[in-house]
């Protein structure tokens, strides 16, 4: 088995991957949002239980993980690969 | 001893000691032997423990040694300290089959005394002996920086030393107030947290500075990056998860722990998004890992104790199987900056693959070992009524899934190819041992998420929790999917910049380096600006001072002896003439002189007693 050659034939078909991307974040959405598909029972907080949430605090914090982080590295914090060389 | 019972350190200990004496043929052996051996010895340690619930009572002292007045326990023996020894043990035979391959031996001695070291003060029952293999384990790990023999190594080692060094001043200065002081008593078991003294804050200190709490933490990414390709999988096992043992050995319930572990997961997550050096990356990983265990010490629930201690088992194996993967792409290519490589699935598919297995178990993925320990930590914050505590987890758990699987894999196997001709020639799947290596561990990854009771049969108390109910699952896989949306959406802005990011350490960076401008500039000029004042207002004045004396003994003593000499000479002429040479007579004369002046002494006595 040549793992190259695996990895090379999914990146050929980058287009359908994204498609398959899309349909699972579809289904995952609407496993979310249909109530009765899920039982809810074991979330910890009310606030779980609003639909979408998990989908959305996964990629509302993805996002403001890195435009955060990227500030705050921005505002002074990322230097020169040199800084501390004497 | 009292007893014949034989600690898994001393195994690695005397197997280190031996290494140099090996003969070159057998080395190799040597190498996967040893820790095998210790590894055999811990599961025989933990063979004898009972079943469950026996927690913090169930604990057996063995290898008992008396030392000065006291008895050094080198085994007590319980489930914490076994979870804990039988992962270190088997780090220790993954890191070893690595560095198979290493031909410099100070590495392995240094590898194996740092390991016998985490594994003695795991299964330590007093402060004496926990100190004394808390600084083995310090003292030899350094060399794991050191023999990089890199620019940059050195100071590294030395920083890493120095930080070390202040955190084991701390603790001993702690169990010396904890236990002469307050009389704690010299066993280290479980501190009152409601009621700490001075001696178990300094105890505290110094074991928040080897689980790498901030702002004490930056010693990690500045070491573990500086590391040699096969020390940082040792480094990256051992100092931060024997601390975790240590404070949920003795600091479980204090409440101070939850805020810190917090920030801790959530500051790790922020400076992995900037690190531009992949092993950097992971190790500001760690701090954010670390982080959920320290907050499950703080909360000290026995469910969050489960999860701190499940969390440190599984972190282990799956960091180790990324410093690994980081590692080879080091050792093959010479590179490790992210700015420097890219697109080298082609080259190293293997390592891809494996480093990739490590990085989805550390995100949760169902089935992989960190989906079943990482939400004991997140349910232990929502039962203990911590919902804030429970939601920031898991932005660093999107955080965690963000940097250490896609983010280390993409632009390390993927994305632009940043690679020079050298590194792309050099770039190829390391050597078989170190494939076996990552292979174990990558099968740990899944046996330990497949088969929960492995792990859950070690924790340190009763489990009743189930990870795979269908909501978890949903939740985790919904967290993840959308994590890789946001990323994949934003990978502009996670290009990787050559840059270094500021941290704490700039501190005793800047600091030693304002010492050294202090000691050269200030304290030099003003010595200099005293020896020249000496030298030209100083000596003058004394060699002036010099000559006035000097005058003064030709003068003043000189004369003084010489008129002295001239006078006796003169009485002497004067008196020549007296003598000549009449014996008797001048008898008589001096005995008359001596009875005349005895009579005027016998007259004034009686004068004078009347």
């Amino acid at each position: 088995m040549n793992p190259v050659k695996i990895i090379d034939f999914l990146r050929d078909r980058c287009r359908l991957l994204a498609w398959i991307g899309f349909v699972v974040f579809a289904i995952l959405a609407a496993v979310d949002a249909v109530p009765s598909v899920i039982d809810k029972a074991h979330a910890h907080t009310e606030a779980e239980k609003t639909p979408l949430f998990w989908p959305l605090f996964g990629f509302v914090g993805c996002a403001l993980i890195i435009i955060l982080s990227k500030a705050f590295g921005h505002a002074g914090i990322m230097k020169r690969e040199d800084f501390y060389d004497e | 001893m009292s007893e014949a019972w034989i600690p898994p350190a001393l195994i690695l200990i005397a197997g280190a000691l031996a290494v140099p004496l090996v003969p070159g043929r057998l080395l190799k052996a040597w190498l996967v032997l040893v820790p095998i051996v210790a590894f055999l010895r811990v599961l025989s340690i933990g063979m004898g423990i009972p079943a469950a619930g026996d927690s913090a009572t169930g604990a057996t002292l063995l290898g008992r040694v008396p030392f000065l007045g006291h008895d050094l326990v080198f085994g007590r023996v319980d489930k914490l300290s076994n979870i804990f020894g039988h992962v270190m043990a088997i780090a220790a035979v993954i890191g070893s089959l690595y560095a198979l391959g290493v031909r410099d031996r100070a590495q392995h001695v240094a590898s194996w005394l740092y390991a016998g070291g985490s594994l003695g003060a795991i299964y330590a029952g007093d402060f004496l002996t926990l100190f004394i293999f808390w600084e083995l384990m310090a003292f030899s790990s350094v060399f794991l920086i050191w023999l990089r023999r890199e620019p940059g190594s050195n100071a590294a080692g030395m920083r890493y030393l120095l930080v070390h060094a202040a955190g084991g001043v701390a603790l001993l200065a702690g169990i010396v107030l904890h236990c002469e002081g307050s009389g704690g008593g010299w066993a280290f078991d479980a501190f009152d947290v409601h009621c700490m003294d001075a001696g178990s804050w300094l105890i505290l200190g110094g074991f928040v500075l080897n689980a790498a709490v901030p702002p004490l933490h930056a010693w990690l990414p500045d070491a573990y990056g500086a590391g040699t390709f096969n020390g940082s999988v040792f480094l990256c096992a051992f100092t931060t998860k024997t601390a975790v043992y240590a404070l949920c050995r003795g600091f479980g319930g204090l409440d101070i722990l939850v805020p810190l572990g917090v920030a801790m997961a959530l500051y790790g997550v922020v400076y992995a998004v900037l690190e531009n050096d992949s092993r950097r990356l992971l190790a500001y990983h760690i701090v954010s890992q670390v982080g959920y265990m320290v907050a499950a010490v703080g909360i000290g629930t026995p469910l969050a104790i489960n999860g701190a201690c499940a969390l440190a088992f599984t972190n282990v194996v799956y960091k180790g199987l990324l410093f690994m993967g980081c590692g080879s792409v080091l050792h093959m290519t010479g590179e490790s900056r992210f700015s420097a490589l890219g697109g080298l699935y082609k080259r190293m598919p293997w390592t891809f693959l494996l480093t990739l297995v490590g990085g989805l178990s550390i995100s949760a993925f169902p089935l992989t070992s960190g989906f079943v320990s990482k939400p004991l930590i997140v349910a232990a914050g929502f039962k203990s009524h911590l919902p804030a505590v429970g939601f920031l987890l898991m932005l660093a758990s999107v955080g965690t899934f963000l940097h250490t699987g896609l983010k280390v894999p993409y632009f390390i196997f993927f994305g632009k190819n940043h690679c020079s001709p050298e590194v792309w020639e050099r770039a190829a799947d390391p050597p078989w041992n170190m494939r076996a290596a990552m292979t174990v561990s990558a099968f740990l990854c899944f046996f330990g998420g497949c088969y929960t009771p492995y792990l859950y049969g070690m924790l340190p108390n009763p489990v009743e929790f189930n990870p795979y109910t269908p909501y978890h699952l949903t939740e985790t896989v919904q967290i993840l999917f959308f994590t890789a949306a946001g990323f994949f959406l934003l990978i502009r802005k996670l290009e990787p910049e050559p840059t270094v990011s500021l941290d704490t350490d700039w501190f005793w960076r800047m600091g030693g380096r304002a010492f050294r401008w202090f000691a050269r500039k200030p304290v030099q000029s003003l010595d200099a600006t005293f020896g020249e004042l000496y030298r030209t207002a100083g000596l003058a004045g004394l060699m002036r001072s010099a000559g006035g004396v000097r005058s003064f003994d030709n003068r003043v003593i000189d004369g003084l002896v010489d008129g002295l000499a001239s006078a006796v000479a003169g009485i002497g002429r004067r008196l020549r003439g007296l003598q000549r040479g009449a014996l008797q007579e001048s008898l008589a004369l001096a005995f008359a002189a001596a009875a005349i002046v005895a009579a005027g002494v016998l007259f004034f006595l009686g004068a004078f007693s009347r």
